[in-house]
């Protein structure tokens, strides 16, 4: 892998100092930052072959065109999935459950069914479940975890019944960073017929990727969070679904031909597609993809495992911190509070000690709850994080506690 | 003293220490010394919404006076409601409505603890002016029931 001195000049925010310091970015899991060659392949668009994909006969709607599929064919090669239809983008992660979830229910939900979801999820991973077992009466079943921060997984099984029509699980805990089995989680779905939807908004970023050997018929993530730029989102869809499934939204490019009396949908992916999508977005998350492979997804994620490993150790040795979540598996993401010290408390004294956290309930407020918490503090690492932030981090916990005891 | 006077001395105390670490231990130590609120009114009608912590706010009408209790359960809030009973408590219904609380500009504590990180601040002062209207209007009321 490059060297790390390298790779963090590649990241222009990285290299900025903000009150007169440089930020120690440890908020990874709400966003990353961007490699330079990601923000000018966005900036690329607009100066040079800006025009709407897929709709003139010009010669710049010809070439931005055909940038976004490739774009497409990059995400597809990315994950593994065998076709380049199955791979529709939307906004983001939280669009690409909404719409499932929507088109899912249209389809295939009686009143009666269940969905499985499970304990750690986010908000995204609950609420449009939620609404779709309101619109069509059916039911929401949770797997329940372990204190550490595990799914059980002899709850899950008595769960999955002939009701179940889906079960919608996350890859990684956002909030603790447990990383789920969901391969076996898919494979014990399967041999009921029932399909599974993963959330891989945590996941993709840190590991490997093979829909195919995961072996989902839905997974979901954000551009955002890999290095691409916001308001790019992945749904790769299994092509029997996505062809039974009606589209979510109406509008221009996800038609064949329209008439007052019969309207015929457009092949996929564009039937999922409707108006005009972030090109530009989506051409920067091709070139993402391409930076991270270029890095090594492997080599990323063992840096990561070291970079957490470190972390947990120089947290743990500090009297007063509770890492919260240690599940075996994790990602660079740690959990932890300060016995005493609200965390909101916490995470505006290390902000002004120039340390970027989260704190709070981490939009999954049913697992803070369960774990009999109000909220936590949250560093993500990613792999462009040095054992030296970590000490800062360390460095600024110590503070805190000095200051309010 | 008048809300001014008082909004004075706070921006002098805050304005001894340069750095911000010092003003957030100042805020700490005012939060700490916050008289604590009768556990009977810790309940959710007085809770603040919007806030990453939790502030309760429980006002007394008494003589044609507003007196506030607050707490929180994170300290920098609790510093924050402090300074703002200080000012606002055990004045008329009219100057809370009133008051121009230029301390906040001056002492930093608007660029430091702005909105958008949901501190509450903003919550908080919009709820004691809210009581502050609630109250001059059911004294108003009463006074022309009375007549």
């Amino acid at each position: 892998m490059k060297d790390i001195i390298e790779i963090r000049k590649d990241f222009p925010l990285l290299q900025k100092e903000i009150g007169g310091r440089r930020i120690v970015y440890f908020d990874n899991a709400a966003t990353t930052q961007k490699p330079i060659c990601v923000i000018e392949a966005v900036d690329e668009v607009y100066r040079s072959y800006n025009a709407n994909v897929h709709r003139g006969v010009h010669v710049l709607s010809d070439m931005v065109s055909e940038a976004y599929e490739n774009a497409r064919e990059k995400i597809r090669d990315f994950i593994n999935a065998s076709k380049k239809e199955e791979i529709i983008f939307t906004s983001g992660t939280t669009a690409s459950i909404n719409a499932v979830a929507f088109s899912f229910g249209e389809r295939y939900i009686k009143p009666g069914d269940e969905i499985i979801i499970s304990n750690l999820e986010h908000h995204s991973n609950i609420v449009p479940w939620q609404m779709m077992c309101e619109r069509k009466g059916a039911r929401l079943k949770v797997i329940p975890v372990t204190d550490r921060g595990e799914i059980i997984m002899e709850k899950y099984v008595k769960l999955l019944t002939e009701k179940t029509k889906l079960v919608a699980i996350t890859q990684v805990s956002n909030a603790l960073g447990t990383i789920v089995p969901v391969k076996e989680v898919t494979a014990l779905a399967h041999q009921l017929g029932i399909p599974v939807l993963i959330d891989g908004a945590q996941g993709i970023q840190h590991c490997q990727v093979d829909i195919q050997e995961i072996g989902c018929d839905f997974y979901t993530f954000s551009g955002h969070k890999i290095y691409g730029p916001a308001g790019t989102g992945i749904l790769y869809g299994r092509e029997k679904y996505l062809e039974e499934m009606p589209p979510w939204h109406g509008g221009g490019d996800m038609i064949k031909s329209v008439s007052f009396e019969k309207t015929v949908y457009n092949d996929l992916p564009f039937k999922f597609e409707a108006g005009t999508p972030n090109y530009p977005g989506f051409i920067g998350l091709g070139r993402a993809i391409d930076y991270i492979r270029e890095l090594g997804m492997e080599d990323i994620s063992n840096r990561e495992k070291r970079l957490l490993d470190y972390a947990t150790e120089k947290l743990s040795g500090i009297d007063r911190v509770k890492i919260i979540g240690n599940a075996a598996e994790k990602v660079s993401v740690i959990s932890f509070v300060i016995e005493g010290i609200h965390q909101y408390d916490a995470g505006m004294i290390l902000d002004k000690l120039g340390i970027a956290v989260r704190t709070g309930n981490h939009c999954a407020q049913p697992l803070i709850e369960r774990l009999g918490l109000e909220g936590t503090i949250r560093a993500s690492l990613c792999f462009y994080n040095t054992e030296e932030e970590i000490d800062t981090l360390a460095e600024g916990i110590r503070k805190v506690i000095r200051m309010f005891y | 003293m008048s809300i001014n006077d008082i909004q004075d001395s706070i921006i002098e105390e805050f304005s001894a220490f340069d750095d911000w670490m010092d003003r957030y231990a100042l805020l700490i130590e005012k939060g700490k010394e916050l008289p604590p609120l009768d556990p009977a009114h810790k309940k959710n009608d007085y809770l603040i919404e919007g806030c990453q912590s939790k502030v309760w706010l429980y006002p007394e009408f008494r003589d044609g006076k507003i007196y506030f209790s607050a707490d929180s359960d994170a300290l920098i809030t609790r510093g924050i409601v402090s300074l703002l009973i200080r000012v606002l408590s055990g004045r008329t219904p009219e100057e809370i409505k009133n008051a121009d609380l230029y301390f906040i500009e001056k002492t930093g504590l608007r660029e430091n603890l702005s909105p958008t990180r949901s501190n509450g601040l903003l919550a908080m002062i919009k709820q004691m002016k809210l009581y502050a209207i609630a109250f001059e209007y059911n004294m108003n009321k009463n006074r022309s029931d009375e007549a």
